[in-house]
C-alpha cells in the first residue's frame, strides 16, 4: 500500500521535529542550538503545521518515541477495558466484515485514516470533507437504527451513539443527494439490502 | 584467617551471601580467590555479553545459580530496534555441556526461544527455578516443555513478558508426580489454561505460597483454588467479575474469610468495581499491593480498598487514584517503603497526580525509600519538602510527563529540587530525572550524588559539562543512560577510562559523533562501543563527523559479539 498518497506520515512516529530536516550545528559558545527541546517534538511549539489543524496538535501530542517511558507490556496492558468501543465495519464488496475501537481514536481523521488501513482503500479523509467528490461515503448506524453520514456531529457524540459502522461505494447513492446533514434511513430500506 | 584450614574459611564464606561481598572476598588474596570460586553458587552478569558462559563456569564450577541481563534498560521504551540480541541459547547450551548442575535460571530482557527452554528442561536434572522477565521469543510450548520435564520445579515465575500463545494444555502437562511447586506466576499469558488442570496442581502443591493468575481464570475458579490453597501468602487475581447474587460470590466471600495467610495482592486483571468489597478483609494484613494493571477501577474504589491496607509497605497503583488518593495512603500506609504509580492509558489523564500528592506522601511516609513516580508537574518547592522528609531514598525516579516542564509556581527549572534530593539521600542508588533542568542540577549530582549507581537523564541539560560532572563527581556510577541531550563528543572522551569502571553507557539522539566513537572504542580495546544504524537508505560507510543517533557501550572480557544484526556496528 504506497504510503505517501495516504499521508500516514503525520502519524508516523519519530525522533525528530516534524517536517524539519536535522542539522548539526554549533554556535559560538560551542553550545549546539539545534538541541530539540521537548515542547517542539510535542507539536506543541510548531507554528508550521499545515492542514490538519486541531485533530493533527492531538496526533503528534505523545507521539515522542519511548515518552512517557513506560515499556511496552504496561502499555499495551494497562487500557481500562470498559472504555473499548468496538463496533462492526463492514465495506461494499469485501467479503468479510472488520471490527474497530472507536475508543482508540482522538477525533474523525484518526477514525478516517485507521478505516484507510483496515480496508486498504483511498479516500476516506477526502470523503470526510468532501461526500460530493469521494468513491467511499462511510456511513454509522445510531442508537435509533437510523444510518447516517460520518462527520455530522462532534465526535464524543459520535463515538456514544455509533453502533456499527458501513463504507458504501458511493455509486450505490447515486441519484441520492447526498447533503452534509441528512439521515440515510429511506434509502438503505429502499435499498432493501 | 589463613592459619584456618580450607574447610574452616569455606564454612564462614557461607555466611557470605551478597554477590559484592563474595566478589570483595575473592580480591583479597589466592587462596581466598581459590576457595571463593569454589563454592559460589549464585552468579550475577547483569550484561550477557560482558563475558562468556565459558569463563563464567570455568570460575565457578559450583554454579547453581544465574541470573542474566540482556538488552539496555531503553530497550523497554522501543528504542532498541527489533533484533539487537540477548540471546540465551547459547548459554543454555555451553552450560548444558558443562555439566553444570544448574539449577535456577533468572533472565531479563532476554530473547528465549522455545528451543531454549526444551534444552533446559532436559539438561539439568535438578533445575527448581525459572523466573523470565521482560523476555520474549517463547511460546506456550515451550512452558509445556518446562513442565513436563522438570521433575523438581519450584519456580515458574513469568513477569511481563511477551509470550506467543500456541493454545496448547502447557498447564496439563506438569505430571501428577510433580507436587514441589513453591511459586507460579503466569498473568502475563493471554490465553486460556485448562481450568482443570490448574486446580489438580494447586490441589497437590502444598508448598504453593504464591500464586498469580492470568486474565482467563474466572472468579468460579479463583474460589476453588483459593480453597485448596489457604496457605497461599502471595495472590495475583486474573479476572474478578462476578454477579454479586451468584453462588459463586457468595462462596468466595467466605473463603476469603480462610486466607488468613495472604500478605501480598496482584493483578485484578478485569475486576467489576462491586466485588471489590469482598477483598477488604484480606486487606489488613497485605504488605504488598499491586494494582497497577488493574484499569478497571476507578479512584474512588481505589481509595475505599486501601483506607483497609493499614500495614502496606509496597504499593503500586495508577494515577487515577488522584492527589486526594494519595493524601489517603499517606494516612493510611505509615509503613510504605516502596511506592509506584504509573499513568492512565491513554497518557495525560487530566485527573492524575501532583507534587501535592508526592508531598503529602513524604509526610505521612517517613520509612519511604523507593519512589517511581508519573506526575503531571512539579515544583522546586515540593522537591525541597519531599528531601527533608524522606531522607530514606535509595530509588527516586521522576517522571513528568510533559518532559521539559519547568516548576509550574515558578517557571525555574527542577535543578533546586533536585539538588534537594541529592544533598539530604546519601545513600541514593538510582534516580531519574525529568522536567527542565539545565548543568546546574548535574554539578549537585557530582557533588552529592556519592553512591549514585544508576542515572537516566532525558531532555536536560545545556553543555557537555552537564555530563563532566556526573562522569567525574559520581564515583560508583555504573550505568547511565542518556536521550535527547546536548552532549557530545568532548563529555564523551573527557575521561574514557571511567566507562571500564561502569557497566554501560547508553547515549541516544544526543550530540556525540561517529569520528568520537571511533576513537573511544580504539583507545579502549575491552569496551564494545556499538552504534545503531538504522538508516537502510544511507550509504553505509559512516563519515566521522556524522552525528550518531543512538550509542550503547559496555565494558566486556569476552570481546566483540559475533551475533550483532546488521544495523549495529561494533567499532
Amino acid at each position: 500500500m504506497a504510503k505517501e498518497d495516504l499521508g500516514l506520515e503525520i502519524t508516523e512516529l519519530r525522533l525528530g521535529l516534524p517536517d524539519t530536516e536535522h542539522v548539526s550545528v554549533a554556535n559560538k559558545n560551542g553550545e549546539k542550538k539545534n538541541k530539540r527541546v521537548f515542547s517542539e517534538i510535542d507539536g506543541v511549539g510548531d507554528e508550521n503545521s499545515s492542514s490538519g489543524g486541531g485533530d493533527r496538535k492531538m496526533e503528534s501530542k505523545n507521539q515522542v518515541v519511548g515518552w512517557p517511558p513506560v515499556c511496552s507490556y504496561r502499555k499495551k496492558n494497562s487500557v481500562n477495558e470498559a472504555s473499548k468501543m468496538y463496533v462492526k465495519v463492514s465495506m461494499d464488496g469485501a467479503p468479510f466484515l472488520r471490527k474497530m475501537d472507536l475508543g482508540l481514536h482522538k477525533g474523525y481523521s484518526d477514525l478516517a485514516f485507521a478505516l484507510e488501513k483496515l480496508f486498504g482503500c483511498y479516500g476516506m479523509v477526502e470523503a470526510l470533507k468532501n461526500a460530493e467528490n469521494s468513491e467511499h461515503v462511510p456511513i454509522y448506524e445510531d442508537k435509533d437504527g437510523d444510518w447516517m453520514l460520518v462527520g455530522d456531529v462532534p465526535w464524543e457524540m459520535f463515538m456514544e451513539s455509533c453502533k456499527r459502522l458501513r463504507i458504501m461505494k458511493r455509486a450505490d447513492a447515486k441519484g441520492f443527494g447526498l447533503q452534509p446533514k441528512g439521515s440515510l434511513k429511506g434509502f438503505i430500506e429502499s435499498v432493501g439490502k | 584467617m589463613n592459619y584456618f584450614p580450607d574447610e574452616v574459611i569455606e564454612h564462614i564464606f557461607d555466611y557470605v551471601v551478597s554477590h559484592r561481598d563474595r566478589n570483595a572476598l575473592s580480591l583479597v588474596c589466592k587462596s581466598w580467590y581459590r576457595i571463593e570460586r569454589c563454592t559460589r553458587q549464585r552468579v550475577f552478569i547483569g550484561n550477557c555479553y560482558s563475558v562468556t558462559p565459558e569463563r563464567l563456569f570455568q570460575r565457578f564450577p559450583g554454579l547453581k545459580s544465574l541470573t542474566l541481563k540482556g538488552k539496555p534498560h531503553f530497550a523497554d521504551f522501543s528504542l532498541v530496534p527489533y533484533g539487537w540480541g540477548g540471546y540465551v541459547y547459547p548459554w543454555i547450551e555451553a552450560l548444558a555441556k558443562s555439566r553444570v548442575g544448574l539449577e535456577e535460571l533468572r533472565l531479563k530482557r532476554m530473547v528465549v526461544t522455545d528451543e531454549s527452554l526444551e534444552l533446559l528442561s532436559r539438561s539439568f536434572t535438578h533445575f527448581k527455578s525459572l523466573v523470565l522477565v521482560s523476555c520474549e521469543g517463547f511460546s506456550t510450548d515451550g512452558l509445556a516443555a518446562i513442565a513436563a520435564n522438570c521433575r523438581y520445579l519450584r519456580e515458574l515465575d513469568l513477569q511481563e513478558n511477551e509470550v506467543e500463545d500456541h493454545k496448547g494444555q502447557w498447564l496439563s502437562c506438569f505430571p501428577d508426580s510433580c507436587t514441589s511447586l513453591v511459586s507460579l506466576n503466569f498473568a502475563c499469558l493471554k490465553g486460556e489454561v485448562s481450568l482443570g488442570a490448574l486446580e489438580r496442581l494447586v490441589a497437590r502443591s502444598p508448598n504453593l505460597k504464591s500464586l498469580k493468575l492470568n486474565r482467563s481464570v474466572p472468579l468460579d475458579a479463583l474460589q476453588r483454588i483459593m480453597m485448596r490453597a489457604p496457605q497461599l501468602a502471595d495472590l495475583g487475581i486474573g479476572s474478578f467479575v462476578q454477579d454479586p447474587e451468584s453462588e459463586a460470590y457468595i462462596k468466595l466471600k467466605s473463603t476469603i474469610l480462610k486466607c488468613k495467610s495472604i500478605t501480598s495482592l496482584s493483578g485484578l486483571l478485569e475486576v467489576a468495581p462491586h466485588c471489590l468489597a469482598t477483598i477488604y478483609p484480606i486487606c489488613p494484613n497485605l504488605t504488598s499491593l499491586n494494582l497497577s494493571y488493574a484499569a478497571g477501577i476507578q479512584g474512588s474504589d481505589l481509595i475505599k480498598l486501601i483506607r483497609h491496607c493499614v500495614k502496606l509497605q509496597r504499593l503500586w497503583i495508577m494515577d487515577c487514584i488522584g492527589d486526594k488518593g494519595l493524601g489517603v495512603v499517606a494516612k493510611t500506609c505509615t509503613d510504605l517503603q516502596e511506592l509506584r504509580v504509573f499513568p492512565s492509558v491513554p497518557f495525560g489523564n487530566p485527573v492524575a497526580v501532583t507534587e501535592k500528592g508526592l508531598v503529602a506522601i513524604s509526610m505521612g511516609c517517613p520509612k519511604l525509600h523507593s519512589l517511581l513516580y508519573f506526575c503531571h508537574q512539579m515544583t522546586n518547592a515540593a522537591l525541597i519538602t519531599v528531601a527533608k522528609n524522606c531522607p530514606n531514598f535509595i530509588r527516586f525516579r521522576l517522571c513528568i510527563l510533559d518532559a521539559t516542564k519547568p516548576d509550574p509556581d515558578t517557571m525555574q527549572p527542577l535543578d533546586e529540587g533536585f539538588g534537594a534530593i541529592v544533598q539530604s539521600c546519601r545513600r541514593l542508588r538510582r534516580l531519574s530525572l525529568s522536567g527542565q533542568l539545565t548543568d546546574q542540577v548535574f554539578l549537585y549530582i557530582g557533588m552529592y550524588a556519592e553512591k549514585l549507581e544508576m542515572l537516566s537523564i532525558a531532555f536536560a541539560g545545556d553543555s557537555d559539562k552537564g555530563m563532566l560532572y556526573v562522569l567525574n563527581g559520581c564515583k560508583k556510577l555504573r550505568k547511565l543512560e542518556i536521550r535527547d541531550c546536548p552532549f557530545g563528543d568532548m563529555a564523551l572522551l573527557t575521561d574514557v577510562g571511567k566507562y571500564e569502571t561502569m557497566r554501560s553507557l547508553w547515549m541516544s539522539s544526543c550530540e556525540v559523533t561517529v569520528g568520537a566513537c571511533k576513537l573511544l572504542a580504539k583507545k579502549m580495546p575491552r569496551l564494545n562501543v556499538e552504534i545503531f544504524n538504522e538508516n537502510e537508505q544511507e550509504d553505509c560507510s559512516l563519515e566521522d563527523g556524522q552525528r550518531v543517533e543512538k550509542m550503547y557501550l559496555y565494558r566486556t572480557v569476552a570481546g566483540k559479539r559475533r551475533d550483532a544484526p546488521e544495523y549495529v556496528w561494533t567499532l
